[in-house]
């Protein structure tokens, strides 16, 4: 019987539990394929590094899960306690016929149960044909074979989804309990006759607080994207503080706002339904600026993990290409107490008893002078090196800086395919790449940056600092080597030893077995120079050490790709709550509305007017959040990729069209989805 | 000539098995200037009548004619166009929308006719005035009282000019003196414009300010008298006499 009446309820309100259930299908089907790449990955042939990425991936995931649990379970309290207002009138008709309030709650209990049973298994139907999807993305991510595909289940994954839903569910369950047995029979029934007073804010006191606010905005926007490097954390935090009231006060402000400017063009505001279009919609953000600040934030950290995960996958995988040109880079130094020692790699391979050339089909051997007469402090000079102390009084002055001969450097150039420099017997030219280190010595050099090496002076032959980089990576961190004319380092050998080529072998299949002979080489000749160290009685502070480029390729796409997934699945988490929410909103409002939709076609007002109107008020609804976030969206990603300036960040473009693309695909859905079941609901009363 | 005439409608609802003839052949017709009257009990078919004619509701057979229009053949577009321009309603429930202020509420009726602002400012202010509401134009509807509100909602109702004003029940919900002070403005409208009113009520006070009355019972026309140079005292003493007639209960009668 009572089951009878649940089925019954869910069937009636199904336009009302369209998008909750909706909501909830896509819950667990996102759900679901993020817990199971665990499986969908298990057949994919990587080599081990990369298989230890995806088992931290796996770990990230189901941590992140938690979270993204907690996010849903507050949506879903959400959405069924705001289903259960709106069925008010029917509680109250059962408390009248004599029903006690267990009765009802059982009702509701069985209702939850209908839906959840139904919502997981739609869901995880739908998540298992997902994730097939998913195995293509994550081969793709980690550039992995995909030939061994075949369709996969994964249980463990299942088990997991229905165990987190069912708490959810379950949670659900006692908060309806708990309202149905605090309501009042005499609430219930008058719960549709409170009318709405229009509280008409003081326009010229909204307009302060939006000036206020929008100030307080700019002022947060500056502080974070200028000079980012001096932020310290209590003042982001400060800063994002800032920026969550001053959404509030803009929302709140724009709400009293809009209708009067609207309002001021009277050609506009009276023109067709406009001013019954413009006071639903003023009506509209008046009672919810709470939820619209929220959905705004989510919007905004949606966007910006994003846009910066898959930044940095992409920017990673093109910097590899370009930053690590060549197999192997290999350099050893030596320090103690500061002195500078002699190294060869050459020596240490001799001494070892190892040709450095077996398998190598070119090399470059080459020597980063370094002295401690050139230090930064010396480059800098004086009275620049006191103006940065003030600002960053961490940074090292006192190291040696790299130096290398133009002759040398324009032979690396040539094999790595970047620019080379000629340069007259007084000039130098300075190599850097990484960013802010790249500001501070453009500024160096923008002031003379004249500098002195082994009693030379040399004059720079650019105005700022050249691209191009000695050791191979994926990531800009060059921060600074001389290029200075051969003849002025004459005899001089101290410094970094560098042997840098590439591998005798065309395929793929070769250069791992070029690379794993390489890499034994190398480990004799290293245990070689360590005991050679531990013989000698000054111990020094000696550095070897050994980049290939399939160990830097296999860390940056695991890298990357880890970024990607983590970023995307929170992300489409908060897209969904973002739409439910908003779109819950909007459904109820338009079944509170249908009167009024009823009185303008008593008065004659055309079908089309009336679904332009609530195309409108929907669509206004939507973009004001997504508006505002985006402006939130373009400063916070300035800092953002500052924070991911190693990582590279040249790929900005094309993660922001993906981005915006999940996006407008997700919350565009909602949107459309909200305004066809809006318009069925405005006519559905129509006989 | 005649600018309403209603030609032997009829409105059956329900099956074959069970069959209700809320209008059962009426025929009349209402000139331009007359205040009219629909009397009859609840369930006589007054309301599903003034429905046909402010095609809210479509009739069964028969005709409507409105300047020899026949607005029974009347579809879509042109049903909205001709509601919105011919046509003036006055209901129970005032219809106004408590988003809006009285004059956003008046301004609409105008606004959907793609009426232009300057246009609309000067006729809600004059149709204000005529129903003394000019004070209250910038309240909402909920700081309102019944009888502004209904004088709101008929500001709303002949701003357009209609041809006719169609009024269900319009003191329906209104103390008697507010619907007292409504009807005078009726009059007032009736007979200082000429506005054509029709007016459904079973409230035989707010009968006697027609210039003449219809009486309905069962779905077809009862009794119909007409004030002519009675004061309406006497008007509504002959209501009452119909009323018994018709064997309405001593409620209807008031």
């Amino acid at each position: 019987m009572l089951f009878k009446i649940s089925i019954n309820n869910i069937r009636k309100s199904l336009r009302d539990y369209a998008i909750y259930f909706f909501t909830l299908v896509i819950g667990v089907a996102v759900f679901y394929v993020f817990n199971a790449i665990n499986s969908q990955t298990a057949f994919l042939m990587v080599s081990q590094d990369t298989r230890d990425i995806m088992e931290l991936l796996n770990t990230m995931l189901s941590g992140v899960s938690y979270f993204v649990s907690a996010v849903l379970g507050l949506l879903i309290v959400y959405a069924s306690r705001f289903l259960m207002k709106r069925r008010n009138k029917e509680f109250a008709l059962y408390l009248i016929l004599g029903m006690g309030k267990s009765k009802i709650s059982a009702i509701l209990l069985a209702e939850t149960f209908i839906i959840g049973i139904g919502s997981l298994v739609v869901g995880l139907i739908l998540g298992t044909g997902a994730s097939q999807l998913m195995s293509v993305l994550v081969a793709n991510l980690f550039e992995a074979d995909m030939t061994s595909y075949r369709f996969n289940i994964s249980a463990e994954a299942i088990i997991k989804t229905i165990i987190y839903f069912g708490i959810m569910y379950v949670v659900v369950m006692i908060f309806n309990s708990i309202m149905i047995s605090k309501c009042k029979l005499i609430d219930l029934m008058q719960s549709d006759k409170k009318s709405e007073k229009m509280k008409l804010k003081s326009p010229a006191f909204c307009t302060v607080i939006f000036i206020i606010a929008a100030a307080a905005l700019g002022y947060a926007y500056y502080r974070v994207t200028t000079r980012s490097e001096y932020l310290s954390n209590k003042i982001l935090v400060g800063m994002i503080i800032v920026g969550i009231i001053s959404t509030f006060l803009i929302f709140w402000s724009v709400s009293g706002l809009l209708l009067h400017i609207v309002r001021s063009s009277k050609s506009v505001y009276f023109r067709s339904l406009n001013c019954f279009t413009f006071r639903q919609i003023s009506s509209k953000i008046n009672t919810t600026v709470m939820s619209m600040t929220v959905i705004c934030l989510m919007l905004f950290v949606t966007i910006c993990a994003l846009s910066s995960a898959f930044s940095v996958r992409n920017s990673m995988n093109a910097n590899l290409n370009e930053l690590a040109p060549v197999d192997f880079a290999m350099n050893y130094s030596e320090k103690y107490d500061g002195k500078i020692y002699y190294t060869d790699i050459f020596e240490e391979y001799e001494k070892a008893g190892i040709d450095p050339l077996e398998n190598v089909s070119e090399y470059i051997h080459l020597k980063c002078y370094q002295t401690d007469e050139f230090t930064f402090a010396d480059f800098a000079g004086e009275d620049i090196l006191k103006q940065l102390q003030k600002i960053s009084p961490f940074l090292d002055t006192s190291y040696p800086e790299d130096i290398v001969k133009s002759s040398d450097y324009n032979k690396l150039a040539e094999l790595y395919g970047t620019e080379k420099f000629s340069l007259e017997n007084d000039e130098y030219v300075l190599i850097c790449d990484f960013k802010s280190m790249k500001e501070i010595r453009d500024h160096v050099i923008a002031n003379g940056g004249e500098i002195e090496i082994f009693g030379q002076k040399l004059k720079p032959k650019y105005t700022e600092c050249q691209d191009g980089f000695v050791d191979i990576g994926s990531q800009h961190i060059n921060s600074g080597i001389f290029i200075v004319p051969d003849e002025i380092i004459g005899n001089y050998d101290l410094g970094r030893d560098y042997f840098i080529g590439n591998y005798k072998a065309e395929t793929k299949e070769e250069k791992y077995a070029a690379e794993e002979k390489f890499e034994e080489n190398y480990k004799k000749v290293f245990d070689s120079v360590y005991a050679g160290k531990h013989a000698d009685p000054v111990e020094t502070n000696w550095y070897f050490a050994s980049n290939t480029r399939i160990d830097i390729a296999e860390a940056t796409i695991g890298l990357g790709a880890m970024a990607a997934l983590l970023g995307l699945y929170v992300g489409l988490v908060f897209l969904i709550s973002c739409g439910a929410v908003l779109a819950l909103k909007e459904l109820s409002e338009s079944a509170d509305s249908v009167r009024r939709y009823e009185i303008l076609r008593k008065i004659g007002a055309d079908e089309k007017e009336i679904s332009r109107s609530l195309f409108r008020q929907t669509g206004i609804f939507f973009l004001l959040p997504m508006l505002l976030a985006a402006i939130h969206s373009v400063f916070g990603m300035k800092f953002a990729m500052f924070i991911l300036e190693v990582f590279g960040t040249e790929k900005l473009i094309g993660s922001v069209a993906f981005t915006s693309i999940v996006v407008l695909m997700i919350y565009g859905g909602y949107f459309l989805i909200t305004y066809f079941c809006s318009l069925s609901i405005i006519e559905c009363k129509r006989k | 000539m005649a600018l309403l005439n209603i030609d032997q409608i009829e409105k059956y609802y329900g099956n074959r098995s069970s069959l209700t003839k809320a209008i059962d052949n009426i025929s009349f017709s209402v000139d331009s200037g007359e205040f009219t009257a629909i009397m009859g009990a609840s369930g006589s078919g007054k309301t599903t009548l003034l429905n046909c004619i402010s095609t809210i509701d479509r009739v069964t057979a028969g005709h409507i004619y409105l300047e020899n229009i026949d607005i029974t053949v009347l579809k879509g577009k042109e049903l909205n166009k001709f509601r919105r321009e011919k046509l003036g309603f006055i209901f129970q429930d005032f219809s106004l929308l408590d988003t809006l202020t009285a004059y956003e509420n008046i301004s609409l009726a105008l606004s959907i006719q793609k009426i232009p602002e300057k246009q609309i400012d000067k006729s809600v202010k004059k149709v204000a005035e005529q129903l003394d509401i000019s004070d209250i134009l910038q309240k909402y509807p909920y700081q309102l009282s019944g009888g502004q509100k209904q004088r709101v909602a008929s500001a709303r109702a002949i701003v357009t000019n209609p041809k006719i004003i169609l009024a269900d029940e319009p003191t329906g919900a209104l103390d008697s003196r507010s619907a007292k002070m409504l009807l005078e403005r009726f009059n007032f409208l009736n007979s200082e414009y000429g506005a054509t009113i029709m007016m459904v009520t079973h409230d035989s006070f707010t009968a006697s300010y027609a210039s003449r009355v219809i009486f309905i019972k069962d779905g077809r026309i009862f009794n119909e008298i007409s004030k002519g140079s009675d004061t309406r005292k006497q008007f509504f003493n002959k209501i009452i006499d119909v009323i018994t007639l018709l064997g309405g209960d001593a409620g209807d009668a008031l």
